[in-house]
């Protein structure tokens, strides 16, 4: 194996990179300052093919491994956060079909989520189980041929523009605590489903955060993913790929940040010369560079072990996410203080980038909960 | 019969990269930039796959380059090319326009087509007289500064609109023809992700001089007729005016910026 990316990983996150800069980057202030839900970013990527990286060819989809799935995010993210969460969240509310979907399944569901022709959602979170997903409340009930769900779920990407979501609820109350949960393919919109309202956020402004209820909704058993209590299994098995997309988000960010702030170092002259000339921030562009590229050297190694199998899957997850959140929300602080006072107003996108940053530290599980997991995976289960 | 179209595509030096360079012998230093297709081939090859994509063809990419040039051929082949020829020989190094027109004119003569694009000029050499020395070469004919090409299979003609000082003029030609292509063409695509993946398996075949029945002795460059004999650093720009303001304010204040200046 080389340590390199491969020819065709190259030209991908050089095309990203070019259709980042000049279709994306051009709206994310705007699509920051709204908050809409970047409709025409969607369909460029879907018509790109971006969204069907994470499906297998089968389905319609590239076929692409975890790290190429983690290069585009990576380019997107560099040049919008909101927008590098259209791909994210596709891989992520698919994942658990793709994990654990059967064949049948798979045929109905994935090829409109390929084309991106419907967009996914991850329904997990509730408002009392957030880090303790484990307890979730949301019910499902089975009705012969169906499940009847009733429940709140909390902090949902893009709850109210997807069409199909993965929702964790309880299948069995008084079973073992892993084996509560079960997953469900719910096609929406559909009788008992509501967007109860969507969060004001800090960043990611125009990525709709949603709140939905599911009043009586009627879910096919057939679109039930995997056995009853698989839901746990099945929701870990999802992070464990989803992390290490997050943690490429967060290279993405820190890196725009970065090329930001070395550009305005280059331009803004103070006292007679380019402040780039000053050693001080000479010394924060260098430990700036030297931390992104260690984050994304940690991300693309978690990807290509967990592509592989490996058996500390969880902690290559959790370490990638950890490293890289952190690095992007110090990275994006320092691209701040770089710009000086220009740096805290939105004539410059280091501000959003740095409100985008802090997300990274808190979703796909805290930082606190990746230190958890990297302990347990050192330690064993307390 | 689908169209055949051979699309010239030179690998140059990345402008974004802003490396290129002159090595000690007065020659590029391709080593010292990364490489892409040349900005203007692109928009013929963009002509050429909406071509493919409207009426069907079969879309061939050409270039004489050094070997690495295979990594550059295959964006144009992710882009929808459908297979690539390059023309590469150790005793290629130093060509200059002559023997690039020499060596192209060969390879065309063996291959079968009915249309060859070629860029407006390259990005590194900046010539411009391929596409004509290749209509002298192989005695076809050359329809220029193309701002549309229109292909007709069953007549065997192809229509272009070739800018004028005054607009456009509309020239006619028999299959097979040479068309440059100008950037009015229309934006290149970006590869599809699909396009990326896929082009791995499409056919890239390399070419050296023995191949299209030239020997080292005919070009190459020591047959430069061409010498590049010194070289300066162009002045610095002094500082550009940035107007700055509201659409229409902005436009008021170039425009009295031009009139002061007598430009307009």
């Amino acid at each position: 194996m080389t340590y390199r990316l491969s020819e065709e990983q190259v030209l991908l996150r050089d095309t990203l990179h070019a259709l980042a800069d000049e279709r994306i980057a051009p709206r994310a202030a705007e699509i920051d300052r709204t908050g809409e839900f970047p409709e025409d970013i969607r369909q460029l990527l879907a018509a790109q093919d971006v969204l069907a990286l994470p499906f297998p060819e089968a389905y319609g989809g590239v076929g692409a491994d975890l790290l190429t799935q983690c290069l585009a995010i990576e380019q997107i993210a560099r040049a919008d956060t909101t927008s590098s969460l259209i791909l994210t969240v596709q891989g992520l509310g698919s994942l658990p079909i793709l994990l654990g979907g059967s064949d049948e399944q798979k045929a109905r569901l994935l090829p409109d989520l390929a084309s991106g022709k419907k967009l996914a959602a991850f329904a997990l979170t509730e408002p009392e189980a957030g880090s303790d997903a484990v307890n979730a409340r949301t019910r499902a009930v089975r009705d012969g041929d169906e499940y009847v769900l009733e429940g709140t779920k909390r902090f949902i990407t893009n709850g109210s523009v997807a069409s199909v979501i993965s929702v964790f609820a309880v299948t069995s109350p008084e079973g073992p605590r892993h084996q509560r949960l079960s997953c469900f393919a719910v096609d929406v919109p559909t009788k008992g489903f509501k967007v109860a309202r969507l969060e004001h956020k800090l960043g990611i402004r125009g990525s709709p955060t949603a709140e939905l209820e599911f009043d009586g909704v009627r879910v096919p058993a057939a679109n039930r993913i995997g056995n009853e209590g698989d839901g746990w299994k099945l929701a870990m098995a999802t992070f464990d790929r989803s992390r290490p997309a997050i943690a490429a988000q967060a290279v993405g960010i820190a890196q725009g940040a970065l090329d930001v702030a070395v550009a305005y170092a280059r331009d803004r002259k103070q006292f007679g010369q380019r402040i780039g000339d000053f050693q001080m921030v000479q010394a924060m562009l260098a430990d700036m560079d030297a931390r992104v590229e260690a984050a994304r050297q940690l991300t693309y190694k978690a990807c290509v072990e967990i592509e592989a199998g490996s058996p500390e899957t969880a902690r290559w997850a959790s370490i990638s996410k950890l490293v890289a959140g952190d690095a992007a929300m110090a990275v994006t602080t320092d691209a701040v203080q770089v710009l000086g006072g220009y740096g805290y107003t939105d004539d410059f996108p280091v501000e959003r980038m740095m409100r985008d940053a802090k997300i990274t530290q808190l979703y796909e599980g805290t930082q606190q909960i990746q230190r958890l997991v990297i302990a347990r995976a050192l330690l064993g289960k307390g | 019969m689908a169209l055949r179209i051979v699309v010239l595509t030179k690998p140059v030096p990345d402008p974004a990269a802003a490396a290129e360079k002159l090595g000690s012998d007065n020659r590029l230093d391709r080593a010292a930039s990364p490489a892409v297709i040349n900005g203007n081939d692109e928009y013929t090859l963009e002509a050429a796959l909406q071509i493919a994509d409207a009426q069907g063809a079969e879309v061939t990419l050409l270039a004489m380059a050094p070997p690495g040039a295979v990594e550059t051929m295959r964006k144009g082949l992710a882009m929808g090319a459908h297979r690539g020829v390059l023309v590469t020989d150790p005793a290629l190094a130093g060509s200059d326009v002559a023997s690039t027109i020499k060596v192209l004119a060969a390879a065309l003569r063996q291959m079968e087509f009915d249309l060859v694009f070629a860029g407006f000029d390259t990005s590194d050499g900046v010539g411009g007289i391929v596409g004509a020395g290749l209509a002298a070469a192989l005695q076809l004919p050359l329809l220029s500064s193309a701002a549309r090409i229109e292909p007709n299979v069953e007549a065997g003609m192809v229509r272009v609109r070739r800018i004028s000082p005054t607009g456009f003029d509309v020239l006619e030609a028999r299959l097979p023809a040479i068309v440059v292509g100008t950037q009015l063409l229309g934006a290149p695509r970006y590869p599809s992700l699909k396009g990326i993946m896929g082009a791995r398996q499409k056919e890239i075949v390399q070419q050296s001089l023995a191949d299209i029945g030239l020997s080292g002795g005919e070009v190459g460059g020591a047959q430069a007729r061409t010498l590049v004999t010194g070289r300066r650093t162009p002045p610095a720009r002094s500082a550009a005016t940035i107007v700055k303001g509201p659409p229409d304010e902005a436009a008021r204040a170039i425009v009295a910026l031009l009139v002061e200046r007598r430009l307009i």
